[in-house]
């Protein structure tokens, strides 16, 4: 196959990658982050205890985490249809991409939270703070680095999943290498397709590291 | 405890107090006027597998307004935990704490913050925010409080001038020495104007002449501003430097409480007396006879004292026993003498000594 009629394909397949992983990694994130910080919140000892919800909460993220994507996208068909109208296609596979990556984004928040020193918490209580104020100027800012750094980890995993896309018809890099590329045995495909995917992740993976550092003034 | 002690001072009257007639009924009025904080039968336990340990056992103490009270103690002695049941970053298994009359351990949400708000408390590990600079981590209890930003930022300049750190308004937390950090986090336990402020082992992380700094401060912040300061230590020389009163707590039970110089001169409890480094058996063993006790309290620094007092008093002194040991370069704990025979060596020594800036006292045998 030529540069020409690969170039295309390539481009389009790139902007079908980045358009589901921006999408999936918005809702999983807007879902996943309050479930973090109340995973983090309702701890015994933390600051709103609730021994039981906690217990609750983390035995069905850990369910969900559990599953594989690829049974979860099998398992998901007949909501999808009802949640976004169909099955199949590219923007369809948003839906099981949140539904996958939000109880691992919310893990992922949980372990950054858990970073903050207790004594900041305290100094906080002790100065008569909010819970909510505790959250939202102690918790979630002292965490940012973490999250940050735990966010380009999220996204990274959402963008691997978003190449198995083609088993509910999907597109993008991981469809275009499985089915323009392997399946029909055209390889130069499947590796352009494939660098491309590394290249993305290397690039996520460089800023995310990059604004975790620059980001965080615990260490001068 | 002296809560009947006077000083002409307008009566507080909180309203809570005035709404709940049953819960004022128990509150001391002694002298119309209310201590500051008083602790009453506290009971803190830990519950463990086999059981319950017991972290403080029925501990009650009176705090007045402008006291620098002290609470030593060894470690493991329960000090830290009163400190903290004070806001209740504890939660004590029983008693009562009663701030201006109003009992702590029965408020809860916005009673609990506001109180909170008035007893601000610096920590061992100072317990800054990483992630804000020195003026915004000053400024984060006004942020709470919703003080309106221009105001909020001028009483930050305000207090980090009274701190020493104008300069350091721009900085990172890590970027500053221990004692700079204890310095912001003291110019940010104010910023909410308290009427207390609890020092949660303040100096325990610094060097002696950070510690000497930021004692310094504490009492110029006492002075000045008319804070009561609550202070744990385990370091008897914290005590004798700035505080008027000391509890001694070991065990988790009081051993003994009062003015510093009383408990000092006259240290009755076998905990007192091994912090002062008095042991107990060996005072008494070592007075069979009639004797002169030498305080050593720190003010005397390395200069031969006993010498001087020999030469200068022209008395001969017998050293029946001595417990001295230095603390921050300064001399602590006690001497015994042979009472000298005639009643005008016995002056002309204890006038001599006295002069040296030595507390001495006549001590007989049982």
């Amino acid at each position: 196959m030529t540069w020409s009629q690969l170039g295309p394909l390539l481009w389009q397949a790139f902007g079908e990658t980045v358009y589901m992983t921006v999408w999936a990694s918005v809702v999983a994130y807007a879902l996943g982050l309050p479930l973090g910080i109340w995973l983090v919140v309702t701890r015994r000892g933390h600051i709103m205890p609730r021994p039981t919800i906690n217990a609750v909460l983390g035995v069905t993220v850990n369910f969900l985490r559990s599953i594989p994507f690829i049974i979860m996208l099998a398992l998901l068909f007949p909501v999808t249809r009802a949640v976004m109208g169909s099955a199949i296609g590219t923007t369809s596979v948003i839906f099981p991409l949140v539904v996958s990556a939000f109880p691992y984004i919310a893990r992922m928040v949980e372990s950054s939270l858990l970073e903050v020193d207790r004594g900041m918490i305290e100094a906080a209580q002790s100065m008569g703070s909010t819970n909510l104020q505790i959250i939202f100027k102690v918790l979630l800012p002292e965490a940012v680095p973490s999250l940050v750094n735990g966010a380009a980890i999220s996204v990274t995993t959402i963008l691997a999943y978003t190449a198995l896309a083609s088993a509910a018809g999907g597109g993008g890099l991981g469809a275009l290498a499985i089915v323009k590329g392997l399946n029909i045995r055209k390889f130069d495909v499947m590796y352009s397709a494939s660098l491309l995917l590394v290249a993305l992740v290397q690039v996520i993976t460089v800023l995310g590291s990059r604004a975790t550092r620059g980001l965080d003034h615990k260490r001068h | 405890m002296n809560t009947a002690e006077e000083r002409p001072e307008a009566p507080q009257a909180p309203a809570e107090a005035l709404q709940a007639p049953a819960e004022a009924a128990q509150q001391p009025r002694e002298a119309g006027r209310l201590p500051q904080i008083e602790i009453r039968n506290l009971r803190k336990v830990y519950p463990v597998p086999d059981g319950e340990v017991v972290a403080l056992d029925n501990i009650s103490l009176t705090m007045e307004r402008g006291d620098i009270y002290g609470i030593i103690g060894m470690s493991g002695a329960g000090k830290s935990t009163l400190i903290r049941c004070l806001n209740r970053l504890d939660e004590p298994s029983d008693g009562q704490v009663f701030v201006d009359g109003d009992n702590v351990l029965a408020m809860s949400g916005a009673r609990l913050r506001a109180t909170r708000r008035r007893m601000a408390m610096i920590f061992q590990q100072f317990n800054l925010l990483m992630q804000r600079t020195v003026a915004r981590n000053v400024r984060y209890p006004l942020e709470i409080a919703g003080v309106p930003k221009k105001q909020a930022n001028e009483r930050v300049r305000e207090l980090l001038r009274l701190v020493g750190l104008e300069q350091k308004a721009g900085a990172y937390p890590s970027q500053l020495s221990g004692g700079q950090k204890q310095r912001v986090a003291i110019a940010r336990a104010l910023a909410g104007d308290p009427e207390m402020l609890l020092c949660d082992e303040a100096t325990s992380a610094l060097d002696p002449m950070t510690t000497q700094s930021i004692l310094e401060l504490l009492q110029e912040i006492n002075r000045r501003l008319g804070i009561t300061v609550v202070l744990i230590t385990h370091e008897m020389a914290v005590i004798r430097q700035i505080c008027n009163k000391v509890a001694i707590l070991d065990g988790g039970r009081l051993a003994e409480q009062g003015t510093v110089d009383d408990v000092f001169l006259h240290t009755k409890s076998a905990a007192g007396k091994r912090l002062f480094g008095i042991l107990p058996d060996q005072e008494e063993a070592a007075a069979p006879e009639p004797a002169l006790r030498i305080v050593f309290d720190g003010a005397a620094a390395e200069r031969p004292l006993i010498s001087r007092a020999i030469r200068e008093s022209g008395v001969d002194v017998n050293i029946l026993s001595a417990n001295i040991h230095q603390l921050n370069h300064k001399a602590y704990g006690q001497m015994l003498v042979a009472l000298p025979e005639t009643p005008e060596a016995r002056k002309r020594l204890t006038d001599t000594l006295q002069a040296l800036g030595l507390t001495v006292e006549e001590v007989h045998p049982q």
